[in-house]
């Protein structure tokens, strides 16, 4: 199906295409540039296009694409770096040079390849949909092949041994070919058999975050803060030490050379809880800030997909996302340019919902195959003037349940991570807390608890000594001062750049107990009548 | 494509900046227009919006004295590029890229679009090569290096221009003694200098050229004037930077763009949004000014495998010194730290006024210690940070219950407060090497470290 070009306006291009779907992709001009379809208006279709439109001309040909927005799904993401649209990259550097052309379509996955299938199913079994019939290996990890299709049937063959990604490695007797390699729509999610609860904490190796606002596996954590609060050191740290079996990590509308000294990091270092390097559990996702916007708006979904991909073989996969604000500007600039009914702050009245049922992907599931996979998501969000008032934030706040605001006060200390332990929260508490009282201490509540009272009482008396000094307080109260202090500098104060870039839960409890046994200790000998400054 | 220039008289109507053509042949969006007015006067436009044979066109420049019938709209077919040669350098054009020196325009060997590409994140290479800029805020404590983008965020009446003079004349990539870096020490490479200079006064125009005639290693400068048209506000740095990157990854040049004073940019794209009838977004700025500047700052870099780098200096003037006005906000979101300057500094006579707390540079974990600047300069400027940071979270509580009321060891890091202002961020005009900023960290926290040990 062919159509041209009757109107254009920035990325958004009108045509007069018949018969296309809503969503629906198309390829637009001379330089097929990839757009999709946003509204259908009688004889027009309205089509949102992924790259620079400049030089596009009237009556240029437009081709439907028969499809929506999809992304590729097979052995090989792992390690993968592509960007919004999932294309590769490396590859795109290695043939284009190092400046992005547009008009480049380009497979992301390297479908040539051979790989060693193993089988789980043979010939003569019945299989249910989504049910594995066997795997590949892909680096350290088994990457499951599972079965599409709608009711169950039996297998006719499967292979066995080498394969390349374009055949076929399982034929049902009805003639359907199963393929390793397989295409979802971004913007759908992926089925499973059932939704579960959260469960467990993700070790961060952050003590603030583990100690005082725990991240749960399938939770959704929020980390608003304005520009330079460590928003992204603080989600490339998770990224590289967080327990977690996959990550896949987006840099949404952020900056070029952050990500390439992400990568650069990551090329070199070893996953630390597997010892296996750290690239063969990651795949990034990359549109920087310069990139097209409409490409932005989808790439969360291309990585979210690939998420519950690896979600479905039963893995746990942290997605974090860097940042959620510059999707929802760009939702916003395609909004505007479809002169769409504005809402708050010029959003689309549908930001809150879309943002909603984004994070909806998030979760613990028990997968078509009968395994037990999570998706966990970090976000981080960048309110305009760190005013936490505004619209992505306020969204955010509904739909996640842990909330790590990011203090640009702190941030101008050099405390960091700057999680304000005031404002900050998190639901999972409950949900992690049990596992920490098993596996380190018995202490693990009743120290978070005292922990919190300190910082709080130290803020109190911090007001009351700005009206007579601190040498107008008892000894007492300047104790819990020294004490909080020392909370902050010494627990909850994380330099990125040191060794104690990650604390595993034992070292977290130890530090702390430290503290609070001083406090306890000095308090005895405060009130056997010594004076503070000897202690 | 029509591969030829199309000429109408079908004006249809006229408001401000823009104007509708009617029955056009396949125009193309982006495409570069050219006016001639009833009197002869050419002005420059571009195809905004296109819907059938109807085409949206925005004019750079007066529109007064247009009218309906005989103004003629030529359709060139070609999108807006920029002329490229080795011979830019020394000279300089106004935002049209047309020569304001006297000299003719140079024979271009290549045209670029000025838009540029996005550098694939894969290809860029991570910046970490140590720039000295010959100030201790920046070089001890915020240092800046080669393909970074750093702002100076100032107020209006600071002396910001003083500042950027100085790195102007200083910038270079140096070894510090001791560093083992690949450089001999004291060995030096300098930078070509790129200036936009957006909608400045004559002033401070002045000024600038000044400083640009020192510099041996050479500059180009693109000029727009605060009476020239608002409209090439917006080209004057994309002109310079498609130039930047021409010096850098074409000819393996270190270059050093400096735009001045992207707050009129910004005003600048608000004022041509609002022509637009385009929704206006926080404060009237334009919904997309986020993705319009990362255009301009995200072309800063290196790219793995090439010589060169482009290296970006923008000054924003915070309205009313406010940091979360959407330009510096938007400003700080993309650039990689920002320099600010407070007024506080500035009337105790420092200079230069920068005020290290909210100041950042985030890539200098990179870029300095051993084999860039020195072993002992992280320990160095954390030091400094921490107490510097302690001293004027007290000074909100000697304001209040004044010395009397603090400890001893709560006077002492007032008073580093003070000295480390008075000793360290003040300067004068005179560069510091690396070296020198180093041991004068050193030795202002020795005095108070051992007093207080
Ligand atoms: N855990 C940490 N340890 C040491 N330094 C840190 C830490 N977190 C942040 N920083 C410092 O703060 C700077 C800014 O951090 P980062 O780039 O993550 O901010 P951000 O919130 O992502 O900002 P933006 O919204 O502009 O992207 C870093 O360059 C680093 O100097
Ligand atoms: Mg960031």
């Amino acid at each position: 199906m062919t159509g041209k070009v009757v109107g254009i306006s920035g990325s958004t291009v009108y045509v007069d295409l018949k018969g296309l779907k809503l969503l629906e992709r198309v390829y637009v001009g001379h330089r097929m540039l990839a757009g999709e379809v946003v509204r259908l208006d009688g004889e027009r279709a309205i089509v949102q296009v992924y790259e620079d439109t400049r030089g596009l001309g009237m009556n240029e040909p437009v081709k439907a694409g028969g499809a929506p927005l999809t992304v590729r799904l097979g052995p090989g993401l792992l390690s993968g770096m592509f960007d919004g649209l999932q294309r590769p990259l490396e590859k795109l550097r290695d043939e284009t040079g190092p400046f992005i052309r547009i008009g480049k379509d380009m497979r992301a996955l390297d479908c040539s390849a051979v790989r060693r299938f193993v089988p789980l199913k043979r010939k003569g079994d019945e299989v249910a949909p989504g049910e594995n019939i066997g795997f590949v290996e892909e680096g350290a990890f088994r990457h499951f092949i599972a079965a599409g299709g709608r009711s169950q049937k039996r297998l006719s063959w499967t292979a066995d041994g080498e394969i390349s990604l374009e055949g076929p490695v399982g034929v049902f007797e009805d003639g359907e070919i199963i393929t390793a390699c397989s295409e979802w729509p971004v913007r759908v999610q992926r089925p499973c058999r059932r939704r579960l609860p959260v469960s467990g904490p993700i070790v961060t190796g952050q003590r603030s975050i583990d100690f005082l606002f725990p991240l749960a596996r399938g939770g959704t954590a929020v980390l608003p803060g304005g520009f330079g609060t460590g928003k992204t050191i603080l989600e490339q740290s998770i990224a590289k030490l967080a327990d977690a079996d996959i990550v896949v990590y987006v840099g949404c509308g952020e900056r070029g050379n952050e990500m390439a000294e992400m990568i650069e990091e990551f090329l070199d270092l070893k996953d630390h809880w597997t010892g296996r390097p750290l690239m063969e559990r990651t795949i990034l996702v990359v549109n920087t800030s310069n990139m097209p916007v409409a490409a932005r708006e989808a790439s969360i979904y291309t990585a979210v997909t690939m998420a519950e991909y690896y979600r479905d073989m039963g893995y746990h996969v942290l997605f974090l996302a860097d940042s959620l604000s510059r999707w929802a500007e760009a939702l916003r600039e395609i909004s505007s340019s479809l002169e769409e009914m504005p809402g708050e702050e010029g959003y689309p009245t549908y930001l809150a919902s879309r943002l909603s049922s984004f994070i909806q992907r998030a979760g613990v599931v028990e997968t078509l195959s009968g395994a037990t996979g999570s998706l966990s998501m970090v976000l981080s969000v960048s309110p305009p003037g760190a005013d936490f008032t505004e619209p992505v934030t306020q969204a955010c706040l509904r739909a996640g349940g842990a909330f790590l605001m990011l203090d640009t006060s702190l941030a101008h200390k050099r405390h960091f991570p700057a999680i304000n332990w005031f404002q900050s929260y998190s639901l999972y508490s409950k949900d992690t807390i049990e596992v920490y009282i098993e596996k380190v201490s018995a202490r693990w509540g009743t120290l978070m608890q005292r922990c919190r009272e300190l910082l709080q009482k130290e803020q109190t008396l911090l007001e009351v000594s700005e009206i007579v000094g601190i040498e107008g307080l008892q000894d007492a109260d300047r104790l819990v001062m020294r004490v909080a202090g020392m909370i902050r500098t010494e627990f909850l104060a994380q330099n990125a750049y040191t060794e104690d870039a990650f604390s595993p839960p034992e070292k977290t409890c130890a530090v702390i107990t430290r503290i609070l046994d001083y406090y306890d200790d000095a308090s005895g000998r405060l009130k056997q009548g010594k004076g503070l400054e000897e202690i | 494509m029509r591969l030829s220039e199309h000429r109408y008289r079908t004006i249809s109507s006229l408001e401000g900046p823009l104007l509708f053509v009617r029955e056009v042949f396949a125009a193309r969006i982006g495409e570069v227009i050219r006016i001639v007015a009833p009197d002869g006067r050419e002005l420059a436009g571009e195809v905004l919006r296109i819907e059938g044979e109807t085409v949206l066109v925005e004019v750079y420049g007066e529109t007064r004295g247009l009218d309906a019938e005989s103004t003629s709209v030529i359709f060139t077919d070609a999108l807006r590029s920029a002329p490229l040669s080795s011979e830019l350098l020394g000279r300089t054009f106004n935002g049209s890229f047309r020569p304001i020196d006297g000299a003719p325009m140079f024979v271009p060997e290549k045209r670029s679009p000025i838009g540029g590409c996005p550098i694939n994140p894969s290809a860029r290479a991570r910046p970490q090569e140590f720039i000295e800029t010959g100030f201790s805020v920046i070089d001890g404590l915020n240092t800046l290096v080669k393909g970074q983008k750093l702002p100076v965020f100032s107020c209006a009446g600071l002396p910001s221009k003083e500042l950027v003079a100085g790195i102007l004349r200083n910038a270079r990539t140096v070894s510090a003694s001791g560093s083992g870096h690949p450089l001999l020490p004291g060995a030096e490479a300098a930078f070509v200098v790129v200036f936009c200079a957006v909608g400045v006064t004559f002033q401070e125009y002045h000024f600038y050229m000044k400083v640009l005639e020192e510099i041996r290693t050479g500059f180009v400068a693109f000029v727009n004037m605060a009476d020239d048209p608002v409209m090439e506000r917006l080209l004057a740095p994309r002109f310079g930077l498609t130039a930047a990157e021409f010096l850098a990854f074409g000819c393996g040049m270190d270059v050093l763009v400096v735009m001045t004073d992207m707050t009129n940019y910004c005003d600048a794209l608000r004022e041509i949004s609002t022509a637009r009838e385009e929704l206006p977004g926080r404060r009237g700025y334009p919904g997309y000014m986020y993705s319009d500047l990362a255009s301009l700052y995200e072309r800063a870099g290196r790219i793995r495998g090439m010589k060169g780098s482009v290296t970006l200096l923008p000054v924003v003037t915070m309205p009313e010194d406010d940091i979360t006005h959407p330009i510096p906000d938007l400003t700080g979101y993309i650039t990689e730290g920002q320099l600010v300057m407070s007024r506080e500094l500035h009337q105790m006579n420092i200079f230069p006024p920068v005020d290290v707390l909210p100041s950042l540079s985030r890539l200098m974990q990179k870029g300095i210690g051993e084999g860039r600047t020195r072993r002992d300069h992280r320990e160095i400027s954390n030091s400094l940070y921490r107490l510097y940071a302690k001293g004027r979270d007290l000074r909100k509580i000697e304001a209040i219950v004044g010395r009397d009321g603090m400890t001893k060891g709560d006077v002492l890091m007032l008073d580093f407060a003070d000295a480390f202002e008075r000793e360290f961020v003040n300067q004068g005009t005179r560069g510091r090497t690396i070296d020198e900023t180093l041991d004068l960290g050193a030795a202002v926290l020795k005095r108070f470290q051992s007093g207080k040990a």
